[in-house]
């Protein structure tokens, strides 16, 4: 149940210029199970937050695991799993080309705009 | 007593006439009626038959509660200790109702943690010592199938507190079902050693679930009153279910034989007596401690 992101498929560096071809190299491990990513939504019409991952043999264990762990206490109302390794990741060190957050240039932010009086439900 | 003379009843009293038909040996048959004066035995028939609902899950829980810390992964670790949390809960319930019923003052916890072996209701299935992974598995599977059918007829009890009990645990008995059917599934679809296993557990455990199926007196005046339902009325419907999830497994349905029984009128094996022992004794060292 250890959050490992190495099993995630993550696309290789940018800076390597070898970027679409990445993250194929997970070596298969005989004595564990595959490694599913949970996800849980609190409420209706709420996001489907990360809940943390799970090992199991096939989606329906996944999903009773999943349950069982991370569904049980609390308010959960829904549940996705995900095998582990479909999730592609960006790499640590394209942080900055991906990330840059651009503050000098405030109206790239939605904050940056008033929203008129009597609009509702924005 | 003797275990050598099952004739004499092993401390239990017999009358042919009111008994019914008794096989060789001095066990019983399906449809007889085994006395129900054994020792530790109450006059309150509607108290005895909520004490048996109770005595299930309370000892089914304990037992699984045993694997906490010991499964062979962590999130069936934490499953079976949430299964184990629903059943001593149900039994909890079920206990306080009872205490109720009996109208002497007894608490969910004085009938829990004292009352002896011989006083215990439970089938002697789920006494058994928990084996190796695969006995856990196909005991908790035959007994959620029973109990989701058991439960459905139940939440329709002329007793309301009864009828909301049984509401709330046939949410959980269902997800009990989905979890060690699928497990049944996995063990015995799975390696040759895990199917083997598997296969060993059902058929070591198929002679004790018969006895969920008996009646006696007291279930007759419970499904009388409306109170309690009638097990035999769907022991079908179980084997539908129960075949259906062997097969997938590719296990092999066991021939029925003799059955173990006794159980609900305080004749157990040797290992509850021990499980009790384990289970009761913080409260009894410490009677009335809170924490």
């Amino acid at each position: 149940m250890s959050y490992r992101p190495s099993r995630v498929t993550r696309l290789d560096s940018m800076s390597d210029h070898t970027a679409t071809t990445a993250g194929q190299t997970r070596t298969p491990n005989e004595t564990q199970w595959d490694l599913w990513e949970v996800f849980t939504q609190e409420g209706e019409g709420a996001p489907h937050e990360h809940a943390g991952s799970v090992h199991a043999t096939t989606a329906e264990h996944a999903m009773q695991n999943a349950r069982d762990v991370y569904a049980r206490r609390g308010k959960v109302v829904s549940l996705w799993v995900v095998p582990t390794e479909s999730i592609v990741a960006s790499a640590p060190g394209d942080a900055g080309p991906l990330f840059d957050p651009g503050n000098d240039k405030a109206y790239r932010h939605p904050q940056f705009y008033k929203v008129p009086r009597g609009v509702r439900g924005l | 007593m003797s275990i050598g003379n099952r004739q004499s009843g092993v401390g239990h009293r017999e009358d042919p006439a009111e008994t019914g038909p008794a096989t060789r040996d001095g066990e019983w048959v399906a449809g007889a009626r085994p006395s129900t004066a054994t020792s530790g035995g109450s006059d309150n028939p509607a108290f005895e038959y909520v004490v048996r609902l109770a005595d299930d899950r309370l000892v089914l829980g304990h037992r699984l509660s045993e694997w906490c810390g010991h499964a062979p992964i962590l999130e069936e670790d934490i499953a079976l200790a949430n299964t184990a949390l629903d059943l001593i809960g149900q039994a909890s319930a079920l206990l306080k109702l009872a205490g109720e019923i009996e109208g002497k003052g007894r608490t969910d916890d004085a009938l829990a943690y004292f009352r002896d072996a011989i006083e215990f209701r439970n089938v002697q299935l789920v006494e058994l010592p928990n084996g190796d992974f695969a006995v856990t598995t196909v005991r908790q599977f035959l007994f959620d199938a029973w109990d989701v059918l058991l439960l459905e007829r139940l939440v329709s009890s002329s007793n309301a507190t009864l009828a909301g009990i049984a509401a709330k645990a046939l949410k959980e008995a269902r997800y009990h079902l989905r979890h060690s059917a699928e497990w049944v599934r996995m063990l015995g679809d799975g390696t040759a050693e895990s199917h083997d296993r598997a296969q060993r557990a059902v058929d070591t455990l198929w002679p004790y679930a018969g006895e969920l199926f008996l009646t006696d007196a007291i279930d007759e005046q419970a499904v009388k009153s409306g109170l309690g339902v009638d097990v035999a009325s769907f022991r079908s419907a179980w084997l539908e279910t129960v075949e259906r999830v062997l097969r997938d497994a590719t296990l092999t349905r066991p021939a029925d034989g003799f059955a173990p029984r006794g159980g609900r009128i305080g004749r157990h094996t040797e290992h509850l007596g021990r499980m009790l022992a384990d289970m009761q004794s913080l409260a009894r060292a410490h009677p009335g401690a809170a924490w």
